[in-house]
């Protein structure tokens, strides 16, 4: 349909009635514009029409089809979490000269106290938490453990011993007073920085009105801080902060968690604090980022994923392979057969292809396995004996056999439909030129079978490619696919980058065969039927 | 003026139809999706306290949702497309965990939301810390992994095993065994049956020397072990006499054993607790969380876990309910017996470290799976 709409229309159109020549000028359509124009608009509007036709197809597609996809995609990169959750921690950390061979300084610990106080009122903390542990073992339960703790750290010295100085800076209604004067702000960033997110914070996750709640321990932790960086702004109660008995911060996330001194995790955290990672790609060969920053292999111990793409990879060309093996002989028959005797053996084929794939599947373990049927017949025929029964199923040899079974519908019918179409008398056509039955097909019928070969081999690769319920039900452990780990990090593991980046992958490895393929065998030489 | 006066009479009824919705709203929503397991669980749940709550409330409709498998993913998929369409999700205590952190999942007050005992005692003692393992967590039975054998082994020379250690012990028990495809419980059992001791296992564990232990234990029986994904899995394997050793949940044995008369026993030594219970999700109106909350109360009091066991072999999370664990509501067998809570049964149990597991679980996950891939 598109392709009428589309194809330019041909010569005579210059002949068309109303057309004609003028001397030295374009030739014009009856109304008098030049017919190339109108021609041209005449062709938008097919062009138009045909869109319009097709653009609500396309447009379910790019919603429901590309759009979700590419949603799921840019997980594999995507890392705002860090720095959103610990804005301030990510900056001071960025100026930070400690790392990597020391804890960094006391600024790092007090922004990691505003941003895990607010992180923690969010309950926010505990996602950052499973994210950072992808790439460090514990950081799940430090965090965890530490936004239980933050609330009741030993900062309400500072409140208590402002209060007791200037007691107006208990009154919420002052601080919003001095918060809303420029200067104030401006010789004090720290402090404003905190009345901020506190006020946004009773707001939001509180639905409390600030003006009427007491102001939290960060605010006068941030205040002591400013102030005893020597600002003295006018209009802000003159308190002097050089008696005060102060508390390393630094000390407190060290009480109540040690590993909070040790620079391995901060190093974790200021790698991963940009927007944008390439962690889970990494992962998803088998790499991960090293203390300095560059790539290096996980240690062998923890590599799965080139092995399970590899497997993959050979599992479904083997499944391909035994597909065409099986599928062939049965297309042919089913193509040379009487059309009565070919439709009975049709339904056969299509028999299983209705039936529910847990169905099937649940039946190759009744076959397959030790105690099941092929076993039991063999060893009544005595030919394996009842002590080596053979290993079928939970391994690499069950996925193939039922991932054959399952696919093998969707070699058959596109074969099928390509050997109908063979003339019977191009066979006879050979043989009364001398060729024997053999010469005959494999010089006339194979060669004219092939794009049906091409077909069905694409469809079972890529359908196989990305099967999972089979190998998990009988690969055991050796004849699992990639697939699997994705459902796995999908629905159990939640590790939702992860997923998407061996989703990537495995995306862009069907595209580079198809490609492959386009390039050696053509898509042009693929037929579906007709 | 005629079509005005009806205007004015239908936006009238309209104006007065939705204040009257919005003031019945206000107080309880009346549909409920409540999300479980499907199978022979939910139904304990339906007949132990949906169906009974919906005799009180006619007006109440309930929709079953079987997705407690997926039950995280999913709900970290609702909560991002801003539209949570469940009411009540039953997880287990480790999914409870994760969707707490996430802020998935609202945190609850034991002692407000949930009844007292019969006696008085409030109903955070009465489930008590070892079942009340996350702020968002109601729990509601526990169940247990626990091995069931083929009592009809021929090599065996009538030997029976009594001990954890003698599914790794090939030489008196040989054949195939089943073991879940994940570290959880498998690493906890190689170490004990290498020699550590309950409480020092995930000290062990922790350290790259203790599971480089547990995996080297259980190397020696990896090549007769087939890997189970699914509770439907060991039952079966042990019922078609594939294997001879199988661990699942102890209520599939149940099935296997007492309801469908197969040569299986059953051995409860070293079984490993685990709970499942309620959470619900953050986010609800506040209509829907009234109903949840009325439907809660009830169905966790000290009765309805009581009554819960009477349709399957999982023990009640309350301490109160215990005592009134009945009789198998069909084959009229005293289940007591059957409860991995039973103190005969619970002698040796293990309890997992939900915490600890949280933190270890995608270490331990990608190194299980690359041993078992070796």
């Amino acid at each position: 349909m598109t392709d009428s709409a589309t194809t330019p229309p041909r010569q005579p159109m210059a002949a068309l009635p109303g057309g004609e020549v003028t001397e030295g000028g374009p030739m014009l359509a009856a109304d008098g514009r030049p017919l190339k124009h109108s021609l041209k608009r005449a062709l938008r509007r097919e062009k138009l029409r045909a869109f319009l036709l097709v653009s609500p197809l396309l447009i379910f597609i790019l919603v429901a089809f590309v759009a979700p996809i590419a949603d799921m995609l840019f997980r594999s990169v995507e890392n705002q979490i860090v720095s959103e959750t610990l804005p301030r921690t990510v900056v001071a950390l960025r100026e930070d000269q400690n790392l990597p061979e020391a804890a960094p300084g006391e600024p790092v610990y007090e922004a990691l106290y505003t941003d895990l106080f607010i992180a923690a009122e969010y309950k926010s903390h505990t996602r950052l938490g499973s994210r950072l542990n992808y790439e460090m073992t514990g950081l799940s339960s430090l965090f965890r453990g530490t936004g239980r703790d933050v609330g009741r750290f030993d900062t309400d010295i500072y409140t208590d011993q402002f209060v007791e100085a200037e007691p107006a800076l208990e009154d919420p209604v002052a601080w919003s007073n001095w918060m809303a004067d420029d200067e104030i702000r401006a010789a004090l960033p720290a402090t404003a920085d905190a009345w901020d997110a506190w006020v946004k914070l009773t707001v939001e996750a509180n639905e409390d009105d600030p003006l009427e709640e007491d102001v939290e321990d960060f605010v006068y932790t941030a205040l002591y801080r400013d102030l005893s960086n020597g600002a003295a702004p006018a209009g802000f109660p003159d308190v002097d902060v050089s008696g005060f008995e102060s508390v390393s911060i630094k000390a407190l996330f060290e009480e109540s968690d040690e590993d909070w001194v040790d620079p391995e995790i901060w190093q974790v955290i200021k790698t991963y604090s940009p927007a944008y990672t390439d962690g889970y790609f990494l992962n998803s060969v088998d790499m991960m980022n090293g203390p300095d920053g560059d790539a290096q292999w996980r240690p062998a111990d923890e590599q799965i994923y080139l092995k399970l793409f590899w497997r993959t990879m050979w599992m479904s060309l083997a499944i391909t392979f035994s597909c065409i093996l099986l599928g062939y002989p049965i297309a042919y028959l089913l193509s040379t057969l009487p059309l009565r005797s070919a439709n009975v053996l049709m339904i056969l084929v299509l028999l299983p292809f209705w039936t529910s794939l847990l169905v099937r599947t649940s039946a190759w373990k009744v076959l397959l396995q030790q105690q099941g049927v092929i076993n039991d017949t063999l060893v009544w025929l005595g030919i394996v004996s009842d002590a080596n029964r053979l290993a079928l199923i939970n391994n690499a040899t069950g996925t193939v056999i039922a991932m054959t079974h399952i696919l093998l519908p969707f070699m058959i019918l596109p074969l099928y439909s390509v050997m109908k179409t063979i003339p019977p008398s191009y066979m006879r056509a050979a043989k009364s030129m001398g060729a024997n039955d053999w010469t005959a097909f494999w010089r006339v019928w194979f060669p004219l079978s092939v794009p049906g070969i091409g077909a069905g081999s694409i469809l079972a690769f890529i359908l196989s490619i990305g099967y999972y319920i089979t190998p998990e039900i009988v690969g055991g452990t050796e004849g699992v696919f990639i697939s699997n780990r994705i459902a796995y990090h999908i629905s159990s593991s939640l590790n939702w980058g992860l997923a998407a980046a061996l989703g990537t992958i495995l995306l862009a490895l069907v595209l580079t065969l198809y490609w492959v393929y386009d390039r050696i065998v053509g898509i042009d030489n693929v037929k579906l039927g007709g | 003026m005629n079509i005005t006066r009806l205007l004015t009479a239908t936006t009238a009824l309209v104006a007065s139809a939705t204040v009257a919705g919005a003031e019945s709203h206000v107080e309880m929503a009346n549909e409920m999706t409540i999300v479980s397991w499907g199978g022979a669980y939910q139904q304990s749940q339906l007949k132990a306290y949906v169906e009974p709550y919906l005799e009180m409330h006619p007006e109440v409709t309930v929709t079953w949702d079987e997705s407690s498998a997926e039950a995280v993913a999913k709900l970290r998929a609702q909560n991002e497309a801003g539209n949570v369409t469940w009411d009540l999700v039953d997880a287990t205590a480790a999914d409870a965990m994760r969707l707490c952190d996430e802020g998935l999942a609202m945190e609850i007050d034991p002692d407000e939301d949930l009844a007292p005992a019969p006696d008085g005692t409030p109903a955070s003692e009465d489930f008590g810390e070892e079942m009340l393992v996350s702020d968002c967590f109601i729990p509601q039975i526990a169940y247990s992994y626990t091995f069931g054998y083929r009592n009809d082994v021929a090599e065996w020379n009538g030997k029976e095993p009594d001990s954890i250690c003698d599914v790794f012990d090939l030489e008196n028990f040989p054949g195939t065994r089943s073991l879940e495809k994940r570290p959880h419980n498998n690493l906890e059992w190689a170490l004990i049956c290498d020699g550590v001791a309950y409480e020092d296992v995930y000290d062990v564990l922790e350290t790259e020397e203790g599971q480089d232990r547990a995996f080297a234990k259980l190397d020696t029986i990896k090549d007769e072990t087939i890997w189970w994904s699914s509770g439907a899995d060991t039952p079966q394997l042990l019922a078609d006499g594939e294997v001879v050793f199988g661990s699942t949940y102890n209520g599939r044995l149940f099935s296997l054993i007492v309801e469908q008369d197969q040569p299986v026993n059953m051995m409860w030594d070293t079984q490993s607790y685990d709970l499942d219970g309620w959470i619900i999700p953050e986010g609800l109106d506040e209509a829907s969380l009234a109903r949840v909350k009325d439907f809660l109360y009830f169905a966790t009091d000290t009765q309805r876990l009581a009554d819960q066991a009477k349709y399957i072999s999982y023990g009640p999370a309350r301490k109160s309910s215990a005592p009134l664990v009945g009789e198998h509501a069909e084959l009229g067998i005293d289940m007591a017996p059957h409860m991995p809570t039973n103190p005969e049964n619970a002698k040796g149990a293990f309890v997992q470290n939900y915490e600890w597991w949280a933190d270890y679980r995608d270490d331990l996950d990608s190194k299980f799976q690359a041993w078992l891939a070796q």
